[in-house]
C-alpha cells in the first residue's frame, strides 16, 4: 500500500509540473478555438473562410475595408486615378517586406492580382473590364480599363473569399487551380509551418518586421499592431468541451459557440461575450430553377409568400438578442439595404401562396428538401421550411443528410428523383451578400450560376450596370432594382440576420469588429 | 509454430484485399465529393469540376482502383485531398497519441479489473462481488462520452486537478503527458474494467472448484499464492481472449475519446477524414486498423501457446 501511495504521488507531482510548464508557454500566446480547424492553406485556392481567416493572419492587401464597410488603402500608399477614370495607378508604401525579408515590389502584387482574379468572381468581373495590368517601377503599377467600373476598389478591397491577398510572384504565378506551397505572405503573422498540425494547431508568431500604417486599426483596414507573440488555433471540435477548456483557462477564446452554450459561458466571471461580426449573417433558403416546379416564376414566389423570418430565427438562434428580422436581399446595416421588392412578403401569407401555386398549376410533385443534420446552426431550418411550405400547398419529401453529402448533392443537375433536388437552406456571412456582384446566389448566368442555376437576362443585365456605375447613388438605385427582380423571380429567399458573438477570457483586449476574426490588435492582460 | 505464424501472416493478405475493396468501394459509392467539399461554399460549379479533375476523381471507378492498389501494394498511401501531406506522414504523426491512449488504458483497465475480479471470485456472493458485478453492469451501460463528461465536469472543473482537454508529447515530458493523459485513459478504461472484472471473475469462479486448488490449500499455500500462483494462472485463456478483444474494441473507443479530449491521435484523424471525405486518409487508416485487429488476434492466438502447455499450433 506503502508502495501505491509513493507511486500515486510521484504521478501527481509529474502531472502538476508539466501543468507548470503548460501554463508558463501560455503567458504571451493567444490560444483560440476557430469555427473550423485549417486543412487547406491557400485562400485563393478555396473560399472556406478558416481559409480566408488564416489569409488575413499571413498576408496584406492592397486595400481593405474598415469598420464602417469603406475601402482603404491597406499596402497602397498612392492611389490615382485618371479624370477619365480609365487609368488607376497604385504606389506601394515604404517598408513592406515578405516574410523571407526581400521587399514586396508592384511586380509581386500584378501576379497576385491575377491569379485572385483567376478564381474569384468579383476578380473575373473586374478583369472582365481590364485592358492592361502594368508594372511602373519597383513600387507601382497601373491598372488600364477599357470603360469604367466601380469594382476597382470593390474588387480589390473585397473583404471575404476570395480575398485578393498579395504574394510574391513566385508564389502567385503557381497555376490558380494548384495550391500553393510555399506561404510566404507580408502580413503581420508568420505561418509556422513545422508547427503546422491539422486536427491539433495552426500556429503563427508575429512579424517583427511588418510596418503598420499610422492610422488607427479599423475592421480590416488602419495600422496592424501585434501585441502578442504567438497564436494558436487550437482544433477542438467539441463544443461542449472548448467551453469546458475556456472555463479552465486552458485557451482564450472560441469564435463561434453555439448559442444553446452561450449560458454555460458568460455565467463565469472570467468570460465575456463579444460581438466581433456585427453584420452578422443571413440564413438562405435556395430553390433549384432547372428542378420543375422550381423552373415555374410563380411557384417560387409562393415561397415568398409561405415563409416568415422570424418562424426560422426563432427555430435556430432562439433568443432574440442574437437575430433580425430583416426582410432584405441585402443585410440590415449595409448600404445597399432596402426593402424594396419585398413589401407584403415573407409574412406567411398561406392564402396568397396557394393562390400562386393554383395559379401556376402546381401538381403535386413533392419537392426534394435537403436538410442537413450535422451543422448544428442549419440543423433546424429545413423542418420550418417543410412546415410552412405545407401549409401553403407544397408536398415536401424532406431528405436528411450530412452537410458534406448535401454540399455534393447540390451541385447536381439530375432530376431530384434520381439523386439531385429541389431546395437546400444555408447561411451566408453578411458581409458577402452585401451588393449584386458578391452575392454570389444573384448570379443569373444559367449554367455559370452557383447551383440552383437562375436564369434570367435581365437580372444579369442589371448586375452589369451595377459592376460599370461609379456613381454611389446610382449604383444604390441599380441595387434596388436588381432586389426587386431577385424577388420577382426569386433567385433565393433571405430569412433573417442572426449574430454570432465570440467568447473569450476576460484578459484578452482589443479585438477589433470586422466581418472575419483578426488578432492584431489584441492585448492579453 | 514458425509455420503457423506464416501460414497466418500470409492469410492477413487476402483479408487486408478484402478490406481495400470494401473501403475503396464504400467510400466511392457513397452520395459525397470531396472537391465540393474543398472548393468551399462560395465555389461555382466549374470550380468544383476542376478540382475534381485536379484530384483525379474524374476517372472511372476502376481506374481510380488500380491506380490507388498498385501505390499502396509499393507503401504509398498518396496524399490527403486535404492537409497536403502524405497520408503516411499523418498517420505517422497521429501514431504516438493512440498508442500512448490505448496503452495507458489497458494498464490501467488490467491493474484493476484483475485484482477486482480475483477478489470478487474470491468472496462470491459477498457484497465486493455484488459491487464488482453493478459496476460492471454500469461500466458496459454508460456510453463513453458521458463518462468522460462527468470525469472533466469533477477533476478538471471543479477540482481543478486535471487539464479538460489536449495532449502533450511524450518526448516534452512525461508529468504533461500523464497528465493530460490521465482523464481520457480512465474514461476509456472503464467499459474494459468492466468486461475484464467480470471475466475474470467467472473463469477464477471456475477453477476455485478444481482438484489443484484443493490440493494447494491442502499443502498449507497461502490465499493469495492459491489465488495468483494456481487460480488465475488457470484462469488466463480466458481472461487473455477477452483482453484481446478489449484491444479490437479500443480502436471504436479512441475515435470518440479522442474527440471528447481533443487528442490528435488516430481516432481524431479517421473523424475529420471521413468528415472531409479525405478518400486517401480514409482508406490507409481504415487499413491500418484492420492490420492491427489481424494482428492483435494472432498475438492472442500465440499467447496461449504460453499461458497452457497443452496449446500447440
Amino acid at each position: 500500500m506503502g508502495h501505491l501511495r509513493r507511486c500515486l504521488f510521484a504521478l501527481a507531482a509529474a502531472a502538476a509540473l508539466g501543468g507548470l510548464s503548460a501554463a508558463a508557454n501560455a503567458q504571451n500566446t493567444l490560444r483560440a478555438v476557430m469555427h473550423s480547424d485549417l486543412k487547406i492553406l491557400d485562400p485563393i485556392w478555396t473560399t472556406a473562410y478558416i481559409v480566408r481567416n488564416h489569409g488575413y493572419m499571413i498576408y496584406d492587401t492592397l486595400f481593405a475595408t474598415d469598420e464602417k464597410g469603406e475601402v482603404k488603402p491597406q499596402m497602397v500608399g498612392k492611389y490615382d486615378v485618371s479624370a477619365d477614370q480609365l487609368t488607376h495607378t497604385f504606389t506601394l508604401r515604404e517598408g513592406l517586406v515578405w516574410h523571407d525579408g526581400q521587399p514586396v515590389t508592384a511586380e509581386d502584387c500584378v501576379a497576385s492580382i491575377k491569379r485572385w482574379a483567376a478564381k474569384d468572381s468579383t476578380g473575373q468581373k473586374l478583369m472582365s473590364f481590364v485592358d492592361n495590368l502594368a508594372v511602373k517601377d519597383d513600387k507601382t503599377f497601373s491598372m488600364t480599363l477599357k470603360a469604367p467600373t466601380g469594382l476597382v476598389l470593390l474588387g480589390l478591397g473585397k473583404p471575404s473569399s476570395n480575398v485578393p491577398f498579395m504574394m510574391p510572384k513566385r508564389v502567385a504565378d503557381t497555376d490558380p487551380n494548384t495550391q500553393i506551397s510555399d506561404f510566404t505572405g507580408s502580413g503581420p503573422f508568420v505561418f509556422k509551418r513545422d508547427e503546422w498540425k491539422p486536427g491539433d494547431k495552426t500556429v503563427y508568431v508575429k512579424f517583427d518586421k511588418y510596418k503598420p500604417r499610422s492610422e488607427p486599426a479599423s475592421g480590416f483596414a488602419g495600422g496592424k499592431v501585434v501585441s502578442v507573440d504567438r497564436v494558436e488555433w487550437r482544433a477542438i471540435a467539441d463544443h461542449q468541451q472548448a467551453i469546458n477548456a475556456l472555463l479552465a483557462g486552458e485557451i482564450d477564446f472560441i469564435e463561434a459557440p453555439p448559442h444553446d452554450l452561450l449560458p454555460l459561458a458568460i455565467g463565469d466571471s472570467n468570460v465575456k461575450l463579444y460581438d466581433w461580426n456585427v453584420l452578422g449573417n443571413q440564413f438562405t433558403f435556395r430553390p433549384n430553377w432547372t428542378a420543375k416546379p422550381f423552373d415555374n416564376a410563380k411557384i417560387r414566389q409562393a415561397l415568398l409568400y409561405a415563409f416568415n423570418q422570424k418562424d426560422f430565427l426563432e427555430a435556430v438562434v432562439g433568443d432574440a438578442k442574437y437575430y433580425k428580422v430583416c426582410p432584405s436581399y441585402f443585410p440590415c446595416g449595409t448600404e445597399l439595404f432596402t426593402e424594396k421588392g419585398l413589401e407584403g412578403k415573407l409574412t406567411s401569407d398561406f392564402n396568397k401562396a396557394q393562390a400562386l401555386l393554383q395559379e401556376a398549376g402546381y401538381d403535386g410533385t413533392p419537392i426534394v428538401l435537403m436538410h442537413s443534420t450535422d451543422v448544428q446552426i442549419l440543423t433546424n431550418l429545413a423542418p420550418v421550411a417543410k412546415s410552412l411550405m405545407e401549409k401553403a400547398g407544397f408536398k415536401v419529401d424532406m431528405q436528411s443528410m450530412d452537410w458534406q453529402t448535401l454540399v455534393a448533392r447540390r451541385a447536381k443537375k439530375d432530376p431530384p428523383t434520381a439523386g439531385g433536388w429541389h431546395a437546400f437552406l444555408t447561411s451566408w456571412v453578411s458581409i458577402d451578400i452585401t451588393n449584386p456582384i458578391f452575392t454570389g446566389f444573384m448570379n443569373a448566368a444559367c449554367d455559370k450560376a452557383m447551383f440552383g442555376w437562375p436564369c434570367d437576362a435581365e437580372m444579369e443585365k442589371l448586375r452589369d450596370d451595377f459592376a460599370r456605375e461609379t456613381d454611389p447613388g446610382k449604383r444604390k438605385a441599380i441595387a434596388e432594382q436588381v432586389q426587386v427582380r431577385a424577388a420577382e423571380v426569386v433567385t433565393h429567399v433571405p430569412l433573417g440576420q442572426w449574430y454570432q458573438p465570440a467568447v473569450m477570457r476576460k484578459n484578452v483586449n482589443g479585438m477589433l469588429k470586422a466581418p472575419a476574426p483578426v488578432f492584431w490588435n489584441i492585448t492579453l492582460n | 509454430m514458425l509455420t503457423y505464424v506464416l501460414r497466418r501472416l500470409l492469410a492477413t493478405i487476402p483479408v487486408m484485399l478484402i478490406v481495400a475493396v470494401l473501403v475503396f468501394l464504400m467510400l466511392r459509392l457513397t452520395p459525397s465529393d470531396p472537391a465540393a467539399i474543398i472548393a468551399g461554399d462560395n465555389a461555382n460549379t466549374e470550380q468544383v469540376a476542376e478540382i475534381r479533375r485536379r484530384l483525379g476523381l474524374d476517372q472511372p471507378i476502376l481506374t481510380q482502383f488500380v491506380i490507388w492498389l498498385g501505390k499502396t501494394l509499393q507503401g504509398d498511401f498518396g496524399e490527403s485531398f486535404f492537409f497536403k501531406k502524405q497520408v503516411t506522414e499523418l498517420i505517422s504523426d497521429r501514431l504516438e497519441p493512440t498508442l500512448s491512449l490505448s496503452l495507458l488504458t489497458i494498464v490501467i483497465a488490467i491493474a484493476i479489473a484483475i485484482p477486482l475480479g480475483v477478489l470478487a471470485a474470491y468472496r462470491h456472493g459477498g457484497w465486493l462481488d455484488r459491487t464488482v458485478m453493478g459496476f460492471s453492469v454500469l461500466g458496459f451501460s454508460v456510453p463513453v462520452f458521458v463518462i468522460a463528461y462527468v470525469l472533466i465536469y469533477i477533476f478538471a472543473i471543479e477540482l481543478n486537478w486535471l487539464p479538460v482537454q489536449g495532449y502533450q508529447r511524450l518526448a516534452q515530458g512525461v508529468g504533461g503527458w500523464l497528465q493530460r493523459l490521465l482523464l481520457p485513459s480512465i474514461t476509456l478504461a472503464v467499459i474494459f474494467v468492466a468486461l475484464i472484472a467480470r471475466i475474470t471473475r467467472t473463469s477464477v469462479l471456475e477453477v476455485m472448484n478444481e482438484d489443484y486448488i484443493r490440493t494447494a490449500r491442502a499443502k498449507g499455500q497461502t490465499e493469495p499464492k492459491v489465488l495468483i500462483r494456481h487460480a488465475l494462472a488457470n484462469a488466463a485463456v480466458p481472461i487473455v481472449t477477452v483482453i484481446g478483444f478489449g484491444v479490437g474494441l479500443l480502436i471504436g473507443g479512441v475515435v470518440v475519446t479522442e474527440s471528447v479530449y481533443t487528442i490528435p491521435g488516430l481516432g481524431r484523424l479517421t473523424v475529420d477524414a471521413v468528415l472531409a471525405r479525405d478518400y486517401p486518409t480514409i482508406q490507409a487508416v481504415i487499413l491500418l486498423f484492420s492490420l492491427a485487429y489481424v494482428l492483435i488476434n494472432l498475438v492472442v492466438d500465440l499467447t496461449y501457446t504460453f499461458l497452457d502447455p497443452r496449446i500447440r499450433y
